[in-house]
């Protein structure tokens, strides 16, 4: 019957209980709880990130004089205006929004948890990042592998070397069905399918895995290392087959910023999807100076499938999406 | 046929796949956080029945398969076709050894099947989950052995052969299920 939730109430107990044992984690590290508005007038402009919009009006207002306002897809960008606004260490729980997005790993609103820590660097995060998974799971400490490895590993092939055509003749090698792959012309796409067919199934199946160092070509908001000009300062976790936290060292240079976000909006245009409106606030923030540190979003929801063991993301949110 | 997009893909759509009508068995969405989704789907082959793993980009569209599924009587063999009425219309279909297939051992005349037909042609015979087949040919067996230990192997009149209890004599009907090929229970005549 669709008017009860879909997750059991044993499980939403496990749910409060992980949110207690979360701040308390934060609360012994004073790093600070904070509230940052959920609808912007500016969002992502990731070219995998689909968000919802919704119109503001005043009173009286009517659909011509109202304003769009967008729904974070994480509280990345109103919490590093706090950040460069001088907060200090700062985490926040809640809710974000992605459209286009469900499935049995996915809700299109779903529970986040970011935290970022100043003059911490991303291996200095991870290990941050571990201490609350052991917290969590009563798990080892996690273990490390770059990015590079972990694919020569998995798909014998070096990401920050190949080719197009070395990528599609892996996907022939590795027998996997996808015929779209040979026509493929962008490299990411390839190793992004390639990483969640024979990596992500493959690794952090006893201990949590972190993979760090990503491709320069999807840093996101990572800074480009200083040492290695191919790759950016980015990591994820991988647990029980599952991607449940992104980081990065963070990008700190507005005008690096502001480009990157430029030849994101380029490439949705190549892709036939609308530019974005640029986040100015976040660009004012950089200009203005946000200090050197590293954040990590982690997916709560995900977090709460393993506690339980749960098949499906439903069995751990009270109404999902289709029951909403 | 119409073509379908990724985000319509769900469990018991048909689509033409490598030129075969496939059903799809599991769809699930597979995205990185920051990175391109992907569907990645399990389907079975309709014609060679075999199972396999593909992956489209999301928004991808795939060609609809023309396959139905419809209730028919099994009516008699002629020696090449298998041949099933609609009880309704009265309107009849032969199906090939193909489509039938190993099921051919459960066809007992009058017995609804699902037929699937691709194209307006039979693809799939499905005999009933239960049938009722009288006992052709099996050992006398020991009388008054009830425990049913082990059991014996009987010819039932279709041809198949299951493994029955001991008590079953030549002449008796049993209700099996086809699914398993095994007995189920002594049928009341």
């Amino acid at each position: 019957m669709s008017w009860q939730p879909s997750a059991s109430i044993e499980n939403l107990k496990i749910r409060a209980k992980t949110l207690t044992t979360i701040r308390n984690f934060f609360a012994q590290r004073n790093v600070l709880e904070v509230d940052t508005q959920a609808m912007s007038s500016a969002t992502v402009t990731d070219l995998h990130l689909v968000s919802f919009t919704t119109e503001f009006m005043s009173a009286g207002a009517n659909a011509s004089s109202s304003n769009t306002l967008y729904l974070q897809t994480s509280p990345e960008y109103a919490m590093k205006r706090l950040l460069a606004a001088g907060s200090g260490c700062i985490y926040q729980i809640c809710k974000a929004f992605r459209n286009e997005e469900s499935g049995r790993y996915h809700n299109p609103e779903f529970t986040i948890l970011e935290w970022y820590r100043l003059g911490y660097d991303h291996f200095d995060l991870m290990a941050e990042v571990s201490m609350l998974m052991e917290e969590l799971f009563s798990c080892k400490p996690a273990e490390q592998k770059t990015y590079q490895h972990a694919f020569i590993d998995h798909v014998g092939l070096d990401p920050l070397q190949c080719t197009l055509q070395d990528l599609k003749q892996a996907v022939l090698d590795h027998k996997l069905n996808a015929d779209w792959a040979q026509c493929e012309n962008n490299l990411d796409t390839l190793l992004q399918y390639l990483f969640v067919e024979l990596v992500e199934t493959n690794i952090g199946q006893t201990v949590p895995c972190m993979i760090y160092n990503f491709p320069a070509s999807q840093a996101s908001l990572a800074k480009i290392s200083a040492t290695d000009g191919r790759v950016a300062e980015r990591f994820e976790l991988y647990f029980k087959g599952l991607e449940l936290a992104n980081g990065f060292h963070e990008l700190t240079d507005a005008d690096e910023q502001r480009q990157r976000f430029k030849d994101d909006n380029n490439l949705r245009v190549a892709n036939h999807l609308m530019a974005k409106p640029i986040d100015q606030h976040l660009i004012s923030a950089l200009e203005s100076g946000l200090p050197a540190c590293s954040g990590v979003a982690l997916g709560i929801d995900r977090l709460l499938m393993l506690a339980v063991q749960a098949n499906n993301i439903d069995e751990v949110i009270a109404f999902p999406v289709n029951r909403a | 046929m119409a073509n379908f997009s990724t985000n319509e893909f769900k469990n018991g759509l048909k689509l033409m796949i490598d030129g075969e009508p496939c059903n799809i068995l599991d769809n699930e969405t597979v995205k990185p956080g920051k990175g391109q989704a992907f569907n990645r789907i399990k389907i079975r082959k309709l014609i060679s029945g075999k199972v396999i793993e593909k992956t489209y980009k999301s928004g991808e569209s795939v060609e609809g398969a023309d396959v139905m599924e419809t209730d028919l009587a099994y009516l008699y063999n002629d020696g090449e076709f298998w041949h099933f009425m609609n009880n309704d219309t009265f309107e009849q279909i032969g199906a090939d050894e193909k489509a039938v297939g190993d099921n051919v051992k459960w066809l007992k005349e009058g017995d609804l099947c699902v037929i699937t037909l691709w194209n307006g042609s039979p693809i799939i015979v499905t005999p009933p989950n239960f049938v009722e087949l009288e006992v052709t040919e099996t050992d006398p067996g020991l009388k008054g052995d009830t425990a049913g230990t082990g059991g014996k192997p009987a010819t039932l009149n279709t041809g198949a052969v299951v493994r029955v209890p001991l008590f079953i004599q030549i002449g008796e009907i049993v209700k099996v299920d086809t699914r398993t090929g095994e007995y189920v229970s002594r049928a009341s005549k």
